[in-house]
């Protein structure tokens, strides 16, 4: 794994985000980008469906990100990117192509496209960054809304368990599949840098947790804090999937253990969408926390 | 319910909470600049008003979901911009076919593709009316004003149930989210139409009876037979696909507009008494072109304006009409020409077009240089 000054430096290097874009205080999306584009080392080209990205690039201070981008409609980022991948290929060409979509466009509008791109086996490398909600146009619910979080669309809190993603892309067989957290850059690295070489030519999917603080209604400096607590409280495990065989990733563990982690309390009370929830539903949710981690152990 | 009185709310607003005094009880729709504070309100106010409330997946499934729940008795509604109205038009179609009741809220926005989600647009005007694939035919409702959202919201609805069509209402993204004065008026006063269903017990219905206009609507679990297609079918909803089945239910379903055509249309006549110029517009565009007319009349111009309350069925006679008594018709919209070319098709006289490529109104002074320009 990369020391943070190496972690550094390759961004220094690779300048992957150019100052100067349109994301909001302590937005980890841009921060996942910055982090998954170094590992990249540039070498990359980029598939966005509608969602935040497409929205904070350029704006301002001129172009932003420093590889080739494809704003597409919502459902249409896979099959661009199938596009693009097979020509790639005809051209003999290494380049890792990305769908970079928000969990809007992958678990709801473009879940079906995504989930043909996987049967095919396309070679894409594809991240979902998971801010658990519509939070470009205003925090509406998505399929990965979790459930207890206030939305625009859930004045009361969403009522069901969000859709879990990486899990079904599981179930799809995906060759590669892994959770990330925008917290863990270290991690987040190593996950994309192997994602792009041991598993090239085929598609391989990767969900980052990645705090939104407008949508999340959580202060600015917390949005590095909430990820820890997320991996802490055992609430977002980060693991990868090698041909369906799971192995826990280093930062989460020792989590598996419930004894071990901290009280999902710790990890609402600093978020507002989470505010006067329901006990009823805290309860729902601790529970749901050891479902997961219940069947992920199947996986092992 | 909204009570009688005066209330100051946005439009996306007030088009929600007509909605449910016209009846509205269901909802699904998925996210979407700049109609989203459609359904924000929706997703409390319907919970409140004994409804049903969805975020749908995606549009093609809220129109499907729409669909579904008109056909179960519900009057139903979903709210969507431009890119939104293109994934569902293959349902529209179906709608149409199928003859449900439905009711589809356009806050038009910048196009085409992702286009420009936070700045106004009538580009879609087109777009409602032929997207779909095949003959069809839709109601459109355009209001002007927030006062307009309500009231066209609830002709909508009415439209809809009487007519057994998809209605949609053109609102766009400046009058959505402009805040407003609108009346509501005591709710005995609203006029509210329900579709007409078969008597019960009734034996011999069948779903798609020609010996009427817009056959009664049975509602899905509540006894009769219930077919309802996508197929070109006959009275009792059984495939009929052949020249002669089609023949009969295009030609129902078509007539069943244009013979109403003239209680659906809706105009409203502005200065145009003794004007040699008259300017077409609708939606946001005529506050601005109404501005330039009374600016221009102060000169001493004769100009005024027919402005379309309905945009769809496409008002001929009245436009044939009004061709005959003025020198020149201009057209003003806020897209690259779309109104225009149904305007041209039934008018006599010499036909202009005022168009704009969209994200703004033309601004009344820009309205006014151009009716000096054509009036020389």
């Amino acid at each position: 794994m990369v020391s943070t000054k190496e972690l550094v430096n390759i961004e220094l290097e690779v300048k992957a985000i150019e100052k100067g874009n349109l994301a909001c205080p302590g937005c980890q999306l841009n921060l996942s980008f910055k982090h998954a584009l170094s590992a990249l080392k540039g070498d990359a080209i980029v598939v966005v469906p509608a969602c935040c990205t497409s929205v904070i690039q350029g704006a301002g201070q001129g172009y932003g990100m420093h590889v080739p981008i494809f704003n597409t409609a919502f459902a249409s980022a896979p099959p661009v990117a199938s596009g693009i991948a097979r020509k790639l290929k005809r051209d003999g060409k290494k380049t890792t192509v990305v769908v970079w979509a928000g969990d809007g466009g992958t678990a709801d509008i473009g879940f079906g496209s995504m989930s043909g791109a996987a049967e095919r086996d396309e070679n894409i490398l594809y991240v979902m960054y998971d801010n658990q909600g519509y939070q470009n146009t205003g925090n509406q619910k998505s399929g990965a809304t979790p459930r207890g979080a206030k939305t625009s669309t859930t004045p009361h809190g969403k009522k069901s368990r969000r859709k879990d993603i990486a899990r079904m892309m599981m179930a799809q067989e995906v060759s590669y599949v892994a959770t990330a957290n925008a917290s863990y850059p270290q991690d987040l690295f190593a996950k994309i840098e192997r994602a792009a070489t041991e598993f090239a030519g085929h598609f391989r999917f990767i969900q980052i947790y990645s705090p939104c603080p407008p949508g999340w209604n959580i202060d600015t400096k917390d949005s590095v804090l909430v990820g820890e607590l997320a991996n802490n409280t055992g609430y977002w495990p980060l693991y990868e999937a090698v041909n369906g065989k799971l192995e826990f990733s280093r930062p989460s563990r020792r989590f598996n253990d419930p004894a071990k982690r901290k009280p999902l309390a710790d990890y609402l009370k600093i978020q507002g969408r989470f505010r006067n929830i329901d006990p009823e539903i805290v309860k729902q949710m601790e529970e749901d926390i050891e479902h997961e981690w219940s069947i992920l152990r199947k996986f092992m | 319910m909204l009570e009688e009185g005066t209330y100051f709310m946005k439009g996306n607003h007030v088009i929600a909470e007509a909605a449910i005094i016209a009846g509205c009880r269901f909802f699904g729709a998925y996210p979407i600049t700049p109609a989203s504070p459609i359904a924000e309100r929706m997703s409390y106010r319907l919970f409140e008003e004994g409804g049903e409330f969805i975020q749908m997946e995606d549009e093609i499934a809220s129109m499907a979901a729409i669909i579904g729940a008109s056909c179960a008795g519900a009057k139903s509604m979903t709210a969507t911009s431009g890119p939104g109205v293109s994934l569902m038009l293959e349902n529209i179609g179906l709608a149409y076919m199928m003859e449900a009741p439905v009711v589809i809220v356009d806050v038009m926005r910048g196009g085409p593709s992702t286009g420009m989600p936070t700045l106004t647009s009538q580009g879609d005007i087109n777009q409602v009316r032929w997207g779909s694939h095949g003959d069809y035919d839709v109601i459109a409702y355009c209001p002007s004003t927030v006062q307009e959202c309500f009231d066209l919201t609830i002709k909508a609805f009415n439209a809809a149930e009487k007519y057994r069509v998809p209605v949609f209402i053109m609102a766009d993204q400046i009058l959505g989210l402009m805040t407003s004065n609108v009346k509501v008026p005591r709710l005995r006063d609203i006029k509210i139409v329900d579709r007409e269903t078969p008597m019960d017990g009734d034996d011999t219905y069948q779903p798609y009876d020609s010996s009427t206009l817009v056959p009664p609507m049975a509602i899905a679990g509540h006894g009769h037979h219930v077919l309802m297609t996508g197929l070109t079918h006959d009275e009792r909803g059984y495939p009929a696909t052949n020249p002669e089945g089609q023949e009969k239910l295009m030609s129902r379903l078509k007539r069943k507009i244009y013979e109403n055509i003239d209680d659906i249309v809706e105009l409203e006549e502005f200065m145009l008494e003794d004007a040699e110029l008259a300017i077409v517009a609708y939606g946001s565009e005529a506050r601005s072109v109404r501005e330039a007319i009374k600016q221009a009349r102060e000169k001493g111009l004769k100009v005024g304006m027919l402005r379309f309350k309905t945009i769809w069925p496409f008002p001929e006679r009245q436009v044939n009409e009004l061709s005959r008594r003025v020198k020149k018709i201009m057209v003003a919209e806020v897209n690259l020409g779309q109104l225009v070319h149904p305007v041209r098709e039934y008018a006599v006289c010499e036909v202009v077009a005022l168009t704009h490529s969209g994200g703004a109104l033309h601004p009344p002074a820009e309205v006014l240089r151009r009716i000096e320009e054509e009036m020389k």
